[in-house]
């Protein structure tokens, strides 16, 4: 299991993350974003695609 | 010795590409060659956060430098050092001091330049808009009461409007088409954007185009086609890009709009044919719409390096081990943009469309939330929302996704 945090002074609810990685983030019908802050070890790639696709490089992993 | 694979341009698309061939599984060298002295970037802040309070050149460049993937180790930077030749049956590059180093691999992310408008005129007072320097230079002007000209309204001259007026700057926007954004966003929400710049006081010139600059030394003024003079001692030129082509001249390839390549971003030869060992992502990349079924186009937004880069980089590790690539997924561009604080999100093709429809909302009123379909014949080819919640463009990107015959991402 490996941790997610999002730098939420940062993150401006693009959602670019919840289309790369579903299973972890997700936007809510106000539109902002809700994550798992742990997640398995198989979904570590989706997850670095979604620390990619973030526009502002909000999305940190720790293991 | 090491293989090697050369990443010419270290900006976004350089960066993607040298983790990625790292994730398809090289082992071998990667040396990425950019002529900025800066380590890669974030760019669209420069016409938002950025360029309306920046700090100082070490703050910007800690607030916009890229983290690298963990797993892109061995990575050779040569920053400040521009590529000025390429010889690609040798497979080597040339440095600007002489130095010519040989590759197996070649990805070509050079990206673009800003273009200019080529008027008489003073030269003094006139920015375009595309790195930090760019952007640093270009703020320290926009003082309140400024007199601001910005020609042309694609996206970075409408930010860059947008934010000068914030700052309280006096804004005038030159456009030659009918309106702002109007090539991507089409008619309708065009007009509502505009009217969002009007009740902001920037004044929208448009259908008109410069024919001169005024002034003594440095410009006081903008002498347009309908006879009328703006004045304007800040220039602001927004009027599209080139290709940073030039060092891939002599090899015989088609550079006419940037570089064409196959659908799995391999450099098409003399002949036609994709070559096995040299590959372009990002801005630069020009690649066939394969969704749409339209010509090759290139795709000038944040995502597409990051897309673009996953195809490319697994296409040139199999093509130096003298494989054939995969089939190749057909990426769904998408773009965004902020004017005034109401983020614009588009899916698609939308200028591409025959015919717009709106979803929801009233594009008079973007600020207040609208969705545009953008369709040819009645397939839904992009979505183009403005001032709505991320899952609502969630929801029409899934909308075009269907939509679309190819269904790969
Ligand atoms: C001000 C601004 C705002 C933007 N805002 C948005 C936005 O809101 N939304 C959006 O979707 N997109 C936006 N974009 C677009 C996005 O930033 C680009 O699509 C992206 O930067 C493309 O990356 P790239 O690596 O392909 O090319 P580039 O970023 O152009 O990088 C190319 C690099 O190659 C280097 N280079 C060129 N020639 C040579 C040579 N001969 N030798 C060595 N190095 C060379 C250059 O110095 C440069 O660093 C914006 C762009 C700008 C400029
Ligand atoms: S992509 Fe980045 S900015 Fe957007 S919701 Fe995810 S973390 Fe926030």
């Amino acid at each position: 299991m490996a941790q997610i945090t999002v730098d939420r002074k940062l993150c401006d609810n693009h959602g670019q993350c919840a289309i790369a990685a579903p299973k972890v983030f997700s936007m809510n019908d106000e539109g902002i974003l809700e994550f798992e802050e742990t997640f398995d070890d198989a979904l570590l790639d989706e997850v670095e695609e979604a620390i990619d696709v973030c526009p502002v490089q909000a999305i940190f992993v720790k293991d | 010795m090491d293989q090697r694979i050369i990443v010419a341009g270290a900006s976004l698309g350089g960066l993607r590409a040298a983790e990625q061939l790292r994730a398809a599984g090289w082992v071998g060298e990667i040396i990425v060659i950019g002529e900025e002295n800066h380590p890669p970037y974030n760019r669209p802040p420069l016409s938002k956060e950025v360029l309306a309070a920046p700090g100082t050149p070490q703050e910007v460049l800690a607030k916009l430098a890229f983290r690298a993937r963990r797993s892109a180790t061995g990575i050779q930077w040569r920053l400040g050092t521009r590529i000025t030749a390429s010889n690609l049956a040798d497979r080597t590059i040339t440095l600007e001091d002489g130095e010519e180093i040989g590759f197996d691999g070649l990805v070509i992310a050079t990206g673009l330049r800003p273009a200019q408008v080529v008027v008489p005129g003073p030269v003094d007072g006139r920015h375009v808009l595309r790195t930090i320097d760019d952007a640093m230079a270009l703020h320290a002007v926009l003082v309140p009461g400024a007199q601001v000209g910005v020609i042309g309204s694609g996206f970075i001259g409408c930010e860059s409007a947008a934010t000068a007026a914030s700052l309280g700057c006096t804004v005038t926007l030159v456009e030659g088409r009918t309106g702002p954004m109007e090539r991507p966003l089409g008619s309708a929400l065009s007009s509502g954007v505009r009217e969002m710049f009007s009740r902001r006081g920037v004044d929208c010139r448009t259908a008109v185009s410069v024919v001169a600059y005024r002034g003594d030394g440095s410009c006081t003024g903008i002498e347009l086609s309908d006879g009328s003079l703006v004045a304007a001692e800040v220039i602001i030129e927004a009027v599209g890009s080139h290709a940073n082509v030039e060092w891939l001249q002599g090899n015989g390839l088609d550079l006419s709009d940037g570089v064409e390549c196959d659908r799995n971003l391999r450099v098409l030869a003399a002949d036609g044919q994709p070559m096995s060992r040299v590959v372009a992502v990002g801005d630069i990349a020009r690649y066939p719409d394969v969704r749409n079924g339209l010509p090759a186009r290139r795709v000038e937004h944040w995502a597409t390096p990051t897309d673009t880069a996953k195809i490319a980089a697994p296409a040139l590790v199999a093509g130096i081990a003298g494989r054939q690539p995969a089939e190749a997924p057909a990426p769904l561009p998408s773009f965004w943009t902020d004017i005034f604080g109401t983020r614009i999100n588009g899916v698609g093709s939308p200028a591409h469309a025959e015919e717009t429809r709106i979803l929801e909302g009233d594009p008079g009123q973007p600020q207040e939330g609208v969705a545009v379909g953008y369709y040819r014949g009645n397939t839904l080819i992009g979505v183009v929302n403005a001032g709505l919640p991320a899952s609502r463009h969630l929801h029409y990107r899934q909308l075009v996704l269907d939509a679309g015959a190819l269904v790969t991402n």
